[in-house]
């Protein structure tokens, strides 16, 4: 995994509520056994004007050009704006990967789905939340300003504007941030309990032998 | 202090836990599918890793397989990267072994969270994990079961572990008997419909009340099947005689003295008089009524009785906007009434709704009827190679099939639409599924979230009818 350190982005705002990870990346592209190669698929229902699917040459595709990441002041975005519950539905990880793929490291909401939250820290996706009234002023100052950048610092837990007339601070949980500054293998730090996970599981297996049939 | 349901689960499967709270939790059962999982093994492959304990692991490929064509064998997959996929888990299990595996065309294949409770691989008191959100179905059996990602697929593959947060607790409580017609779906749809979509996030549900233990284990799997629909990655149910009567005789179930044993500890599974909960919801099952979605989230529910929402009466311009936008979507205008709304097809099946009760409800509408000359297609997908057996047997087939049903083989189908199920641009379905979202079921398709009642009437009728009334 890539370590997330600080990233200075261009933001592109995504203005619905409950935005689910069928939409994020739609199902006929989860065929793939890779991790990688998403990108082009990402919001595909919103961003192209015909039906997708794995195989196409994505690039001559008609695009839906009033569709956020189509539109050139958002081009080179790294930092998504997106409002409550986003990465609902599906647990597909494929949605932080065609995320990532595409070119974002953060995205930024009110509130995020349990697992969609959980996925995009084990691939350096950086998952910020802020207040309700925080995004509604980050989603003015995108309309605002073209070119609208943030810088996000996971170590200092902050995100703030170029000319540092908005500084907002975020939580994060300690074990993930420590994961994500360092780009750490979990399973290589689980592994390091392996003594532990043996006896409980020797324990387990005596108490409750039916579960080991 | 009393501890919860979910305290107990929690506790029994602790390894490890950080001052900060950070845990490691022991997993007992790895069910996995042909989507999630080829970048898992391949990640564990990559670091030259092999898994922790393969007995866990219970798989089969349900998503991307077809219900028609078997006979054609791995041919009738078309779609050569869905059959990449499913040949892909075929070379992982192979490879790296599994407690059982229900492949492709394989009798006993069906969908996950069907062929888990059905083979007994499901018990009271595991932990289950399975990289697919509607894993909390599992937690029906007094489990702590819940989705993963194909990172902590690949992690629990590794390690047996799954690095973990304890979630809040929530009790949703459902008292008193339900009107005729109304069963497990029209009540877990109220409750989103009450709670919304982000009702339960960061919390794990128990679902509790006379109406939840009356109803049967099937019910209640459909229950706990959505309880990531209102936001929480793990439903659960506690343990009663009910749980012990389904679990008893099944293939991967104790027996003998172990029976026995597992019997006393299972019937600790309940959350204590005393326990607290951070979230408390309750509802009245008398005031719920057979229900209908009506747009792109499952939380935009309403009674059968009712109308299509008028996003003018809403206040909140977020959500206004988010009902003007889902109400185009589906082509509805506010105020029409549900049982005005006419289907273009109907899907009967999915991990929510395609057990063998399900498939009776559905039959028991349909039986001696025809499906209206309006409807372009009514599917039947049994939940698993099992469940279409037994129909079979009971001879609710002939039933659909007289009606104008297709009887189609198992498999997770038209609720996602990866292979070849699906509705075209515009078409309006009826579906027994648990997801409404714009272009779950094919691109432009319109989803109606309803029960197996509600959709085999709907499909006889060509509209919703309130099933209260179907004589």
């Amino acid at each position: 995994m890539d370590a997330f350190t600080v990233l200075t982005g261009v933001v592109a705002p995504l203005d619905r509520a409950n935005v689910d990870t069928d939409q994020v990346i739609p199902k006929q592209f989860l065929k793939s056994i890779h991790r990688s190669g998403f990108g082009p698929n990402l919001f595909d229902a919103w961003r192209y004007l015909d039906h997708g699917e794995p195989g196409m040459n994505h690039a001559a595709r008609p695009r839906n050009p009033d569709f956020v990441l189509n539109q050139p002041r958002y081009e080179k975005a790294a930092i998504l704006l997106a409002r409550r519950n986003f990465g609902c539905g599906s647990s597909r990880e494929h949605a932080p990967w065609a995320l990532l793929d595409y070119g974002f490291r953060c995205v930024i909401a009110p509130s995020f789905a349990d697992i969609f939250f959980n996925n995009c820290f084990k691939n350096g996706l950086l998952p910020v939340v802020l207040s309700e009234s925080e995004v509604d002023a980050l989603f003015y100052d995108c309309a605002s300003f073209p070119g609208f950048q943030l810088t996000v610092d996971l170590d200092q837990q902050s995100v703030r504007t170029a000319n540092g007339s908005k500084v907002l601070h975020f939580e994060v949980d300690p074990f993930r941030k420590y994961c994500l500054l360092n780009g750490l293998d979990e399973i290589g730090l689980t592994l390091r309990q392996t003594d532990k996970i043996r006896a409980f599981e020797a324990r387990r297996r005596e108490q409750f032998p039916w579960y080991f049939r | 202090m009393g501890q919860t349901l979910y305290d107990k689960l929690w506790n029994a499967h602790l390894v490890h836990e950080e001052p900060d709270g950070t845990a490691l939790l022991y997993i007992d059962r790895h069910l996995i599918h042909e989507v999630t999982s080829p970048q898992a093994y391949e990640g564990l492959k990559l670091a030259g890793r092999k898994p922790w304990r393969s007995d866990s692991v219970v798989a089969t490929a349900d998503h991307n397989t077809p219900t028609t064509d078997w006979e054609l064998g791995i041919d009738g997959i078309r779609d050569v990267t869905s059959r990449l996929q499913v040949e892909t888990l075929d070379a992982n299990i192979k490879h790296y072994g599994a407690r059982a595996y229900f492949p492709f065309l394989d009798k006993r294949q069906g969908i996950v969270h069907v062929i888990g409770p059905e083979q007994g691989a499901t018990l009271p008191g595991m932990t289950v994990v399975c990289g697919d959100s509607h894993t909390s179905t599992h937690g029906a059996f007094g489990c702590l079961a819940h989705g993963i990602g194909t990172s902590e697929v690949e992690h629990v593959l590794a390690t047996q572990c799954l690095v973990a947060k304890k979630m809040k607790n929530m009790r949703v409580t459902v008292d008193g008997p339900l009107p005729r017609g109304v069963v497990g779906k029209d009540v877990v749809l109220a409750i989103i419909g009450k709670i919304g979509t982000a009702g339960g996030t960061g919390c794990a549900i128990e679902f509790a009340g006379s109406t939840i233990r009356a109803l049967s284990m099937e019910g209640r799997m459909t229950v706990c099947n959505m309880a990531i629909e209102a936001g929480a990655r793990a439903g659960m149910v506690a343990v009663d005689d009910t749980t012990i009567a389904y679990v008893k005789g099944r293939a991967l179930s104790p027996s003998g003295p172990q029976w026995d044993q597992a019997v006393v500890y299972w019937r600790t599974l309940v959350s204590d008089p005393d326990a607290k909960f951070d979230r408390e919801v309750s509802l009245d099952a008398r005031s719920i009524l057979p229900q209908v979605t009506w747009g792109t989230s499952p939380e935009m529910v309403v009674a059968v009785d009712g109308t299509v929402p008028d996003p003018d009466k809403e206040k909140d311009a977020a959500r206004r906007e988010g009902m003007e936008r889902a109400l185009q979507y589906m082509a509805l205008t506010p105020r029409t009434p549900i049982t005005d709304i006419r289907l273009d097809k109907v899907f009967i099946g999915s991990c929510t709704n395609s057990r063998i009760e399900d498939l009776r409800h559905a039959a028991a509408v349909v039986k001696g009827r025809k499906v209206a000359s309006s409807i372009r297609s009514a599917m039947v997908v049994p939940g698993s190679g099992l469940v279409k057996a037994q129909a079979e047997k009971e001879g609710l087939d002939r039933i659909f099939r007289d009606a104008g049903f297709e009887w189609r083989e198992p498999g997770c189908s038209m609720c996602l639409a990866m292979n070849a199920d699906r509705l075209e641009p515009g078409e309006r379905c009826a579906a027994t599924s648990n997801r409404n979202f714009e272009g779950r079921q094919g691109d432009g398709g319109r989803t109606h979230l309803v029960s197996p009642a509600m959709a085999a009437a709907a499909a006889v009728a060509g509209h919703f009818v309130d099933i209260r009334n179907w004589r």
